[in-house]
């Protein structure tokens, strides 16, 4: 106490005289020279200008891209594309649900077979597994119940069977894990709350645990649904008529091959834009109760 | 009149660790009792065990005359389901330290969460019990509030309001204080005080010796895992019998003189 007023009165005795003239609110104020932004646009808008350049001299027919934008092959091949997107990730979250919970089981039989079932299907390769379900009547001629129903495996297992298949088990395992670390991410108290009040556990999984650790695994579901809507060009070498194998067929006979790549890339880029705010919608449906979601009006 | 609880010879390991030792409580159905002790003395476990957050390896711990957490027939112990355990829970009500609130759901959907999911009720007739639940708390205004919205101290008092809601006959409180600022501490002691008002059977583990001695009707002192003294708080926390309940009041009041 006594050191620091000390301290203050040597300093009144040696202030300046116009010290109590500068108040920093009342004079102007020099405007900051950014000169890193500046260099970082410049170089920016060069390389941009180049890349511009560079396209519009190169032989691409523009018109082409145009044309083929909202042709309808490509729009139904980009619609294709989504649903069956938007399908193999359903299955895939439902799968992902019903895994992370059997992992979290104390029914070893359960856990065991959870882990199994995800170590396989994120150990093999996305494009091995659309060959491997694809050809699968190689192996099984026929498949069904037996006694029960029964078909003829090249009948059943069509393009399109093998890409959901393949892509829904796929996910599936990818998606386990992820709403296995949201439920881990919940406080245990919040399972000992919801057995304290008498509830059963797939009720307290279903209204208390499941809700909170989807806030938590949006952001990465979103990044394995962008993923995943990329990875169903695989798809194309199966003979499955999604966005990029309908530009290909395309570009197989009309020989315009990188419009027709672009045509495709425009229609990727647009999807997952569109996607993004879906995404953002969603998570602020689960922010419920947190920061700026928790707030009413 | 039989005892709500009653532990018979209670024991309790963590691993090789043992934690509870030969613990005998009876508590009768209106008392109010206070366990206190050292930290790790096991307090906060034995409540646990008593709504069967933790299982029990020795003894026996009877809940209204029932057998908790298990079955005897002939001379055989089956484990109960889920479901009879969950049914078990029922009779009691349980406050946590760190309020455990769920944060999904406003103040009003975690006083309804129970009585709707649990007890079936239907949604109108639930709402209206947990609004005059909020009410006896004093946090009518803050039914649409979420947790994270909330004061710790509110937190605290609408976890009481949704324990109530299950209508519990016995209601357990773990360090219900302990996690809260000092000038919001009274506010929850006063809700407690309230539902000790009622006639609600409590089991309460406190630091809050003045609040202790003020409501219970009976207070517990355990220490290394074993209870020490039990007795009427001016018996066990003015006249203490035992020297270790004697060691550790003194801790507490020269703690409370430095503090101040």
């Amino acid at each position: 106490m006594m050191l620091s007023l000390g301290l203050e009165g040597s300093m009144n005795d040696q202030r300046k005289p116009d010290m109590d003239l500068i108040d920093i609110s009342k004079l102007k104020h020099a405007r900051p020279l950014h000169i890193g932004r500046l260099a970082a646009a410049a170089l920016l808008l060069a390389a941009v200008a180049y890349i511009a350049y560079a396209f519009a001299v190169g032989t691409i027919d523009w018109s082409v891209v145009g044309e083929y934008m909202f042709s309808e092959r490509i729009m139904r091949g980009a619609l294709t594309t989504v649903v069956i997107s938007v399908i193999a990730m359903a299955i895939g979250i439902v799968i992902g649900i019903l895994t992370a919970i059997a992992r979290s089981s104390r029914n070893i039989v359960l856990s065991s077979a959870a882990m199994f079932y995800a170590w396989l299907f994120r150990g093999a390769p996305m494009i091995l597994q659309l060959l491997i379900w694809y050809n699968l009547a190689l192996v099984f001629p026929t498949i069904g119940i037996p006694g029960v129903w029964e078909a003829k495996t090249v009948v059943v297992m069509t393009p399109l069977a093998a890409t959901l298949i393949a892509l829904s088990l796929n996910q599936g395992a990818y998606t386990s894990e992820i709403i296995r670390s949201g439920m881990l991410a919940v406080d245990i108290g919040q399972y000992e709350a919801a057995k304290s009040i008498g509830m059963t556990y797939p009720d307290t999984l279903r209204r208390i645990i499941l809700p909170q650790a989807m806030r938590v695994v949006v952001p990465p579901l979103g990044n394995e649904f962008i993923g995943l809507l990329k990875v169903t060009a695989l798809a194309s070498i199966i003979g499955f008529g999604e966005l990029l194998g309908t530009a290909q067929d395309i570009y197989y006979s009309n020989a315009k091959i990188m419009e027709m790549l672009f045509v495709a890339t425009i229609w990727y880029l647009v999807i997952v834009s569109v996607l993004s705010i879906v995404q953002m919608w969603i998570e602020k449906r689960f922010a419920r109760g947190f920061a700026n979601g928790g707030r009413h009006g | 009149m039989k005892p709500l609880v009653s532990a018979v010879r209670v024991g309790k390991k963590f691993g090789d660790h043992q934690v509870l030792y030969d613990i005998n409580i009876d508590i009768m159905p209106g008392e109010v009792v206070c366990i206190v002790g050292p930290s790790g003395s096991g307090k906060t476990t034995f409540l646990r065990c008593i709504n069967q957050l933790e299982t029990i390896e020795m003894g026996a711990l009877y809940l209204d005359g029932e057998l908790t957490g298990y079955r005897v027939e002939n001379d055989i112990v089956h484990r109960l389901t889920d479901k009879e355990i969950a049914r078990q829970r029922r009779i009691t009500g349980m406050v946590f330290q760190r309020f455990n609130l769920f944060p999904h759901m406003t103040a009003l959907e975690n006083v309804m969460e129970g009585p709707t999911r649990v007890l079936r009720q239907n949604r109108q007739a639930a709402r209206e019990m947990a609004m005059n639940l909020l009410a006896r708390v004093g946090l009518v205004d803050k039914a649409d509030a979420f947790p994270n919205n909330l004061s710790g101290g509110q937190q605290q008092r609408v976890a009481i309001a949704r324990a109530l809601a299950m209508q519990p006959r016995l209601m357990l409180f773990d360090e219900p204080t302990s996690a809260l600022d000092a000038e919001l501490v009274g506010e929850v002691l006063a809700v407690m005080r309230d539902v000790a008002a009622t006639g609600m059977t409590m089991i309460i583990v406190t630091h809050e010796l003045n609040f202790a001695r003020e409501v219970a009707d009976k207070v517990v002192f355990m220490a290394e895992g074993r209870v020490v003294e039990t007795g009427p708080p001016h018996q066990v926390l003015e006249n203490p019998q035992q020297a270790r309940t004697k060691a550790f009041l003194a801790a507490v009041v020269s703690k409370k003189q430095e503090v101040a």
